[in-house]
């Protein structure tokens, strides 16, 4: 017997319920009001009263309205049918929903039930499974969609049959297994899981080992990203978080992207909608919608389901992961989903920690980012999910909780900056302020050394150190004036500006300059490096700045450029010319 | 309003505060509307039998036994084409008399554009004040605030907008707007012999700040009922959006809420959110742009209310008094619009792009080289010619007062660059120098 309830108070989106059974803290229940049945989720849970957050406007609810207990928490449907679909924070596909407006109540399925997919067994009678061990597979796109053990499956189990190949729909059944006490389970392709557990079906979780490549400059070669780690952008608005985003899903190595549009802006999200069927992966030559999954719940959309968007979109995350895949996982704004829950708790009058935010933030923060990962799978196959958040702190101050708490959890740090934003340096991403951990781990240097070149870490380091210095010539050149400093100040400066505006800065808009693959990334940058080493003895300051800004203007034009294109080589012999001609003089 | 058969009465009111009031009523619904001693109110909470009810206008003169009619429906407009041309107040009655409104009956506050059904922005809106269109182009479907402190015209600004926008319906929502500003729109817009495709919902500093709270919503109604219904290019103005959010603290504050950053309801982003993203661009063609104006303290953007705006809104328009040219520029620098790369360089001139940039880093040039000034350093031949620069740029392209195309800007701009600087110094694309440069 299900519990039922009816409505006795209401504060915005809080509804409290007097309940006629038990009920379990983030159990989902159905609020019916007039024609309509609206999605709740409890979140606390007071003798028979239940406080539940609606997902939708409860304008109109009125005193003695009847609600539902379901007796499950919030699940996601997780089968083939998931790429290329865009869902709201609940998992409901905006697609499927009729008119232009969202109506109250509106719920679709995620997938579709009547679709039929080729069926290939991988696994065969008397084979020993549990939890998340692949059974078949299907093609999903391009992707080898993996049927696995529904990961809510305990224990081990003995498979009794697979189903032979051919066409089946997602609820036929396409393997038996048999559990120790000889019982038979029935298994389809399709399972559900909820959203705020992590999927934990996997034999280990080692440190990452491998880069992750953006084919953006100042952060694939100044502070990398690591397959199955995590990182964070904080930036004021208009510092360039969305478009870094943006650029990082188009162009980032990984063969599934979800993207969560967390309390952020539509037309965002429409970009998105419309750029992504006609953009092709480099990579694969495949569409790049064919290989995105987008969960948007946008800033007008109703908080409770902002809180939820990002839990879905790292379930769907770890579902493809635990096939063998690389995933990314993106949120714009983890600061929206905070928020979300600063507003939850708020209107429970809990004691609020720094700035109204709820005191456990920090927690809640830690524990999703923990979530990404490299895992190796049972059977011995890894796959990663790779998170990457932006922050949007209040007035651009680091020293708010979000970053705080996040800074504690992430191990990639993106800092953007107003004063290179303002100074249109985009990426505005602080060399001095941002950090990649990854950096330091012996396993990411061997792969680089392995992949890239030996010691690459330590050129990176020498880069870092001249934008360090270079800085620091500049306060002073800014506190004794031109004349005040020697000329090696300036030089020492002009060097960092070189890397400043050949490597760290990108235009995102060209189409050539947007993605810089790893190789031409490694070109740039030691032709960059060895022009650092040099020492030019130029005469007086003004000498000093008009070269390293035609040398600049040279390198941006090769930028520009068609990798290894004539006209690309054309630039690379004139800075060379341009470079003899200075030693010479 | 008149009374209907079934509405439920009641005389006996339990708690009243400055702004609400407490009473035992059964059958209300969240949200909806009701009279409270003939002033109107909205249920903002049900505990148990208790319902507690805003009182837009407040509680002044409300006894315990003032009469409480509940109407059984959230706040209401009604739509049709008469609505252009006129004037109302927060409630969406005429001001000034005239016939009152007939046509359909719509919610405020409606449901949400599913987003997969939005459109990208694609259409330029030409304002020709060149530190909007030349660096910050505007796009229908966009929603943009002016940052200004309290004592720049950006009210004349704004209406200068609005009517070389090319709008077919402007939608002015005015909230705590001071009279004279009220009639100075109402002036500007009749001489402009525009009055028949506007439509205004003013709150002035004369009626009380609660009643703010409803104007928002009641434009945006409106402009739904042109954009969605009649498939036209709606513009919505409103100012000044900082009122709006000190009405919404008041509320929260009445309310017992715990409040977050600069004594704001701990809601205020998802509030704002909430109209902000009503500006859309729909597949019917018709489009609702928002204008706004967040007023500021002291030029400080890491207030909560701008900063919260700044996250909602596709960028922002920040107007600064130029003490070398003596004009209101709109700043290059804190200026942002975040939907111009849908349009510029494709709508408009291949250079518009680089120009852009350029301009705005040879005049961070010129601010560089004006601190050096400032802290008494000789300046290089380079810093004094950005000087200039940034004074023929300031005058010519970034003041308010600019009324030209968007091609005169570029070629403007070009114009400086060759006065000022070598085409090395000017660093754009070798292409467009070549098509472009102008010999001085």
């Amino acid at each position: 017997m299900k519990t039922t309830g009816r409505v006795n108070g209401i504060i915005s989106n809080i509804v409290i319920v007097k309940a006629d059974g038990p009920v379990g803290q983030n159990e989902i229940c159905y609020v019916r009001t007039g024609g309509t049945k609206m999605m709740a989720e409890v979140i606390k849970v007071v003798g028979d009263s239940a406080y539940v957050q609606v997902f939708d406007s409860t304008r109109g609810l009125k005193v003695g309205d009847k609600v539902e207990f379901e007796g499950h928490m919030l699940e996601a449907t997780l089968a083939p049918g998931l790429l290329s679909r865009n869902y709201d924070g609940l998992q409901n596909d905006l697609e499927k929903m009729e008119g232009l407006f969202i109506a109250r109540g509106s719920i679709t399925d995620p997938i579709d039930y009547d679709a039929e997919w080729d069926f290939k067994p991988l696994a065969g009678a008397g084979d020993k499974v549990s939890a998340a061990s692949w059974l078949g597979e299907v093609k999903e796109q391009w992707v080898d969609h993996k049927i696995m053990v529904p990961f809510t499956m305990t224990g081990t189990y003995t498979v009794k049959s697979v189903a032979a190949e051919g066409k089946y729909k997602v609820t036929d059944t396409v393997a038996v297994v048999t559990d120790a006490e000889g019982r038979d389970h029935a298994i389809t392709m399709v399972q559900k899981w909820p959203v705020k557990q992590a999927v934990r079906c996997y034999a280990e979780k080692p440190r990452p080992s491998r880069v992750m490549a953006t084919g953006v400059r100042a952060i694939d070669t100044f502070n990398p990203m690591a397959e199955g780690g995590t990182g964070f952008i904080p930036g004021p608005f208009g510092a360039g978080k969305t478009v870094l985003q943006h650029a990082i899903s188009k162009q980032a190595d990984a063969d599934v992207i979800v993207m969560v549009a967390c309390g952020e802006r539509a037309n965002e999200v429409v970009e998105i909608f419309k750029e992504f069927p006609e953009l092709v992966d480099p990579r694969t030559g495949h569409k790049l919608m064919e290989r995105t999954i987008i969960v948007c719940n946008t800033s007008n959309m109703p908080v409770a389901a902002r809180e939820a968007s990002v839990y879905t979109g790292m379930t769907i995350g770890e579902y493809y992961r635990s096939m063998g895949l690389k995933v990314l996982v993106m949120a714009d704004s983890t600061s929206r989903w905070a928020q979300a829950l600063r507003e939850m708790s708020n209107r429970l009058e809990e004691l609020p920690g720094q700035d109204a935010f709820p005191m456990d933030l920090s927690a809640i923060i830690s524990n999703f980012y923990s979530r990404a990962g490299l895992v190796r799978l049972t059977n011995g196959a890894t796959g990663s999910v790779t998170f990457l958040g932006t922050v949007s702190p209040a007035g651009g101050n680091l020293k708010e909780p979000v970053t705080e708490s996040t800074k504690k959890a992430a191990r990639c740090f993106y800092a953007l900056s107003q004063g290179r934003a303002d100074s249109k340096r985009y990426p505005a991403i602080d060399p001095l302020e941002s950090y990649s951990k990854y950096l330091e781990y012996p396993e990411i240097r061997e792969y680089l050394d392995e992949r890239i070149e030996k010691d690459w870490v330590d050129l990176v380091y020498e880069g870092k150190t001249v934008v360090q210095r270079g800085k620091e010539a500049n306060d002073q050149i800014n506190i004794l004036g031109d004349d005040g400093v020697p000329v090696e100040y300036h030089e020492r400066f002009w060097k960092s500006e070189l890397i400043d505006f050949v490597i760290l800065q990108q235009d995102a808009f060209d189409a050539i300059d947007a993605n810089c693959p790893m190789e031409r990334q490694k070109m740039m940058y030691e032709m960059v490096i060895g022009i650092c080493r040099r020492d030019f003895g130029f005469a007086d300051f003004e000498e000093c700045s008009q070269f390293f800004k035609g040398l600049i203007n040279l390198f941006r034009q090769m930028n520009y450029s068609e990798w290894g294109s004539e006209k690309f080589e054309d630039y690379k012999r004139q800075i060379e010319a341009y470079l003899n001609q200075q030693t010479t003089k | 309003m008149t009374t209907r058969a079934f509405q439920k009465i009641y005389t006996k009111i339990d708690n009243i505060t400055k702004a609400t009031v407490t009473l035992r009523a059964s059958g209300v619904g969240n949200d909806e509307l009701a009279t409270v001693g003939g002033k109107l109110a909205q249920v903002v909470k049900i505990m148990d039998g208790n319902v507690t009810l805003q009182v837009f206008a407040g509680t002044e003169g409300i006894s315990t036994d003032s009469e409480v009619v509940f109407q059984g429906e959230p706040p209401k407009l009604r739509v049709s084409d008469n609505l252009a041309g006129r004037f109302f107040n927060a409630y969406g009655e005429p001001l000034e008399g005239g016939e009152p409104l007939e046509g359909e009956a719509r919610e405020i506050g409606g449901p949400t554009v599913n987003p997969f059904r939005r459109l990208q922005p694609s259409e330029l809106i030409a304002t020709g004040i060149a530190g909007i269109d030349l660096n910050n182009t505007i796009v229908t479907g966009q929603k943009i605030p002016f940052f200004a402190d309290p004592d720049q015209p950006y009210n004349a600004v704004m209406a200068n907008v609005a009517l070389r926008a090319k709008a077919d319906k402007i939608i002015l929502g005015g909230m705590g707007l001071t009279n004279d500003d009220f009639l100075y729109f109402k002036s500007v817009f009749e001489n402009a012999g525009a009055l028949d495709r506007i439509v205004s919902f003013v709150n002035t500093t004369e009626n009380p700040p609660v009643e703010r709270l409803l104007v928002p919503d009641m434009a945006l109604t409106a402009a739904e009922y042109f954009a969605v219904d009649k498939g036209e290019k709606v513009l919505v103005l409103l100012t000044d959006m900082t009122l709006y959010a000190d009405a919404l603290a008041i509320v929260s504050n009445r309310m017992d809420q715990i409040p977050s950053k600069d004594s704001m309801p701990g809601s205020l982003y998802s509030d704002l959110a909430k109209i902000y993203e009503k500006a859309v661009q729909l597949p019917n063609g018709g489009s609702i742009t928002i204008i706004a104006v967040t007023t500021l303290s002291g030029g400080d953007i890491t207030h909560a209310i701008p900063d919260n705006t700044g996250y909602i809104t596709e960028g922002q328009l920040f107007l600064r008094n130029d003490s070398d040219t003596g004009k209101v520029i709109v700043d290059p620098f804190r200026s942002l619009s975040r939907l111009k790369q849908l349009v510029i360089g494709k709508k408009t001139r291949e250079d518009h792009p680089q120009v852009m940039n350029a301009c705005v880093r040879l005049y961070a040039d010129a601010a560089n080289a004006k601190t050096k000034l400032e802290n008494g350093f000789d300046l290089s031949d380079y810093d004094e010619r950005t000087l200039k620069f940034a004074y023929d740029y300031s005058v010519k392209l970034l003041s308010i007062d600019v009324n030209i195309s968007i091609d005169e800007m570029l070629d403007t701009a070009w114009g400086l660059f060759a006065e000022y600087f070598s085409k090395e110094e000017v660093a754009i694309k070798e292409e467009l120098i070549k098509k472009y440069w102008k010999e001085a």
